[in-house]
């Protein structure tokens, strides 16, 4: 697999961070052993409570990246290069037994990881000449400005794998600033001061809530994956019921999600333009007989209405977000009537259903919603279609 | 104030006695009380619990992932997302560190009276109730700390391994008079039986409020640091986003559950005559299940299994599931098909885990003459088995439209005489000592507008949960509710 340009430059900094700092610390020794033993070890242990972690997680280690940024806040004379040291070799001592099961640590996760530790630690050295009282506003500022770099850097790291546009992606990232990672800098914080304070028995101290945000972060995430389940087999309930052609929600879905990407939506309005498109044919279980083949795109305008709404209504009961069901109620409707994510989920729906198997299909169905985009499809929607077509569809694998 | 026993006026009153008494000395004139410390602390709780924060951060974050979209009235439908109760109870920990015991307490009331009730009235002796009780506890456990000499282990010269000592003890103290009080009210207001009441109340939350401990020791520890209160405030912000993420779960779990409903609704919507059907044979699969002594996580996917084990029938023609009249081969083939059309559906779902096979595998009968693969003896999965019962003796208990609904003792004889050839023994002899013990109870909840939070919630309370099955025909309304008797819908 290819590595873009701007991933292996991050790579290409992290790896000299990393190789300057080893070297650095071999040069002239390791001072207070005694400290980097304890925050080394609470790094490793950090990385090695990242067990079962779902896809999904934005930090697999929270421990870990807490006590790093912990040591690159203790003013205590040791410089850059050994704080960097110490979390590398913690975070790679942790993450032993994980690489021996093969599920080694994202290199773009360490990367970034590097490159904001590095970041803290440079700026950390002139805030311990401040006097205390000034000093914590200033933290807060330094705590303030690392989560800022991370996330430009992760929207960058992310915008060069996948190729989506940056702006969303750095929306998404700024907008879950105030999750987990805001807990995590904010522990880091208060393990250096309580460990300048009272010694590094405030270490463990620090740690446990920090292990019941995780849990708590965990659960959530587990039961986000599978409410996503079970309205994915939701949509497989008109499949089943011989309504719509197999895997025709899944591909739309996923279709959706990579045009409502295309034409910048992030975070929350994705989550439901995704859940509207697998949706989107539920109200065809009303019908008491089957719509040939399923495929709503050819009907006339008044009979999609109707299913349309029957799918709202049962939509509505199933309590997602009203957004969702909005969205499934006026995919029927013309576009200039239409929310952006119905808008889309109309355009792939009509695509998918006209399409079949061969790119001739394919080729005839964008030739149809080009034809239609005075009134039922939105021009920019069926453009953007055809680039995220063009491209060769979805990627990854489609799920169910 | 009405349906609020006298017994529990009295209780309220005298824990506010007591409360008062406590924080009395706060407030006479030669204390040396820190206003400015009791202020910020108590601001901070307040402002925690405020029912308008929880407005905020229900509205940056519910709408994607959470609440039901209609307006229907329910739990969900007053705004306030369900936030644990003591999220943030590490403020008033430290506050019992750091403070004169009567400054401590003080700085638990005006949180406690601000906070919200939640949907369940009455909301004012709820209020007063609330804050009498953290003030007592809060008093209790700065002044175990005190006795410890926490304040001085604490700061400004830390002793720390030696101060974890008080901090525990003051936790210890805390959740035992927390746990002493929730007892005393669950007795009186709720008439608990008082064994019941208070048994499991201390357990569970021991683990939790250590983790808040140690939050409240590093908040009072950074405070009497000479960072002072600021750097505290950093102490209190993982805690401030652990709350919010267990919020968000409590969400998006009833988002979960609604969703689960409909995928039951979905059958219901085509073959209208069972309805009620699927969670009858959720509640009869778990009876057999506890009396066969299953743990709970097992007991709860029984219950996915025998709620969601028809699911399949959204895969069966609507004509073939209304037809009346007796059906034809090839009609009984394509009905026959639907525990692998359910399986289908659901097996993308992970965390049902066992009850995926239950689901295909409900139909299978001993002999090995059932459906889809003609399964025999313990090649069923011991759900299946469990279900197979269960959907059998719902099946005979209500009225179908083939059939009038028969009595449980015959339906069980009925069951008796398969047993071994359709049925597992053991499953039929557990439904037998399971309704001879609790009773069979036919009224549903599936068009009630939400379910009841979890299948382990406290009995509601009123009669009628253990009558005989006649009893049980509080139905509400058209279709809903008992599956017998005058008020089903016969129009079909």
């Amino acid at each position: 697999m290819s590595v873009p340009c701007a991933v292996a430059w991050v790579w290409g900094c992290a790896l000299g961070v990393v190789a300057g700092g080893v070297a650095w610390t071999l040069r002239d020794g390791v001072h207070q052993p005694g400290a980097a033993l304890a925050f080394g070890t609470l790094i490793a242990f950090g990385g090695l409570a990242r067990w079962h972690t779902g896809p999904g997680e934005r930090e697999p280690a929270p421990l870990g990246a807490a006590g790093a940024l912990a040591y690159a806040l203790v003013p205590a004379g040791h410089g850059v290069p050994q704080v960097v040291a110490v979390a590398v070799t913690g975070a790679l001592a942790g993450a032993v037994p994980h690489v021996a099961r093969g599920r080694g640590p994202d290199p773009d996760y360490m990367a970034r990881r590097v490159l904001t530790l590095a970041f803290v630690a440079v700026c950390a050295g002139p805030l311990h000449t401040v006097p205390d009282p000034g000093r914590i506003p200033l933290l807060l500022l330094l705590l303030v400005l690392t989560a800022l770099c991370d996330a430009v850097l992760a929207a960058l790291l992310l915008h060069a794998r996948t190729g989506h546009p940056y702006t969303p992606l750095l929306h998404d990232e700024l907008r879950a600033l105030p999750g987990i990672g805001s807990a995590v800098r904010a522990t880091g914080a208060v393990m250096a001061l309580a460990v300048t304070v009272a010694g590094l028995w405030a270490l463990p101290v620090v740690c446990v809530p920090l292990l019941l945000t995780q849990l708590a972060f965990r659960r959530y995430a587990a039961v986000r994956r599978t409410y996503r389940q079970t309205i994915a087999s939701l949509a497989r309930a008109t499949e089943v019921a011989g309504y719509t052609p197999p895997g025709h929600a899944h591909r739309v879905a996923a279709l959706s999600r990579a045009v409502g990407r295309e034409l910048g939506l992030s975070g929350e309005e994705l989550t439901v333009l995704e859940y509207a498109a697998l949706m989107h044919d539920i109200g065809q279980l009303s019908l008491v007989d089957p719509v040939p083949e399923g495929a709503t795109a050819p009907l006339p305008a008044a009979e999609q209405r109707r299913i349309a709404l029957l799918g709202g209504a049962v939509a509505r009961q199933t309590g997602v977000p009203a957004a969702v069901a909005v969205v499934v109620e006026r995919q029927a409707d013309p576009y200039r009537e239409q929310p952006l994510a119905a808008r889309i989920v109309r355009a792939v729906n009509a695509y998918d259903d006209l399409s079949g198997e061969t790119a001739q299909g394919a080729l005839r169905a964008l030739e149809h919603l080009r034809l239609g985009t005075a009134r039922d499809y939105h021009p920019a929607v069926v453009e953007s279609l055809v680039r995220v077509v063009a491209r060769g569809g979805v990627e990854g694998p489609v799920p169910g | 104030m009405a349906g609020i026993p006298g017994a529990a006026h009295a209780y309220i009153a005298c824990a506010v006695l007591g409360a008062a008494a406590c924080t009395l000395p706060a407030l006479a004139a030669g204390s040396a009380t820190p206003w400015g410390a009791v202020a910020l602390l108590a601001g901070l709780y307040a402002f925690c619990e405020s029912p308008a924060r929880c407005r905020l951060t229900a509205g940056a974050a519910g709408r994607v992932t959470g609440r039901p979209a209609d307006g229907r009235p329910g739990r969900a439908a007053d705004g306030a997302p369900p936030v644990p109760a003591g999220c943030y109870f590490p403020v008033l920990l430290a506050a019992a560190l750091l403070l004169p015991p009567a400054a401590a307490a003080l700085a638990a009331v005006p949180g406690a009276l601000l906070g919200p009730t939640g949907d369940r009235p009455p909301a004012r002796p709820r209020r007063v109730w609330r804050a009498a009780r953290l003030a007592l506890a809060v008093w209790a456990a700065a002044r175990t700390a005190a006795l410890l000499g926490g304040p001085a282990a604490v700061g400004p010269s830390p002793d720390l391994p030696y101060a974890l000592l008080p901090a525990a003890a003051a936790v210890l103290v805390f959740c035992a008079v927390l746990t002493l009080l929730d007892g005393g009210i669950l007795a009186t207001a709720e008439r608990v039986p008082p064994r019941d009441a208070w048994r499991g109340l201390l357990g569970r939350s021991l683990a939790v409020h250590a983790a808040h401990g140690l939050v409240g020791l590093m908040t009072a520890l950074l405070w009497r640091s000479p960072y002072g209160w600021p750097a505290a405030l950093f102490a209190l912000l993982p805690m401030y986003v652990t709350c919010w993420a267990h919020t968000q779960y409590h969400r998006e779990r009833a988002a979960h559950q609604a969703t689960i409903r409909a995928l039951v609704q979905a059958v219901d919507l085509k073959d209208t005559y069972t309805r009620g059907h699927s969670e009858r044979v959720g509640r009869a699969s778990v009876m057999i299940g506890r009396e066969l002594g299953m743990d709970e996580d097992r007991l709860e996917v029984l219950r996915f299994a025998g709620t969601l084990h028809d699911v399949g029938k959204i895969g069966v023609p609507t004509r073939v599931l209304r037809k009346d009249g007796p059906l034809t081969r090839e009609e009984r083939r394509i009905i026959e098909l639907h525990p692998e059309y359910g399986h289908e559906m659901v097996r993308g779902i992970g965390f049902l885990g066992e009850a995926r096979a239950a689901i295909l595998h409900h139909h299978e009968r001993l002999d090995g003459k059932g459906y889809p693969y003609g399964l025999q003896g313990a090649e069923i999965p011991e759900l299946a088995r469990v279900v197979a019962v269960a959907d059998a003796f719902d099946a005979m208990t209500s009225t179908r439209s083939y059939s009038r609904a028969r009595p449980v003792p015959t339906a069980l004889a009925e069951l008796a005489r398969c047993a071994g050839t359709q049925f597992d023994p053991a499953m039929v002899d557990a439904l037998t000592r399971a309704l001879a013990r609790h009773g069979w109870q036919t009224a549903v909840t599936s068009d009630e507008p939400l379910p009841p939070p979890a299948p382990a919630a406290p009995p509601a309370p009123g009669p009628a949960r253990e009558g005989p099955p006649e009893s049980g025909a509080a139905g509400d309304g058209v279709g809903s509710g008992p599956a017998r008797g005058p008020s089903r819908r016969s129009g079909r």
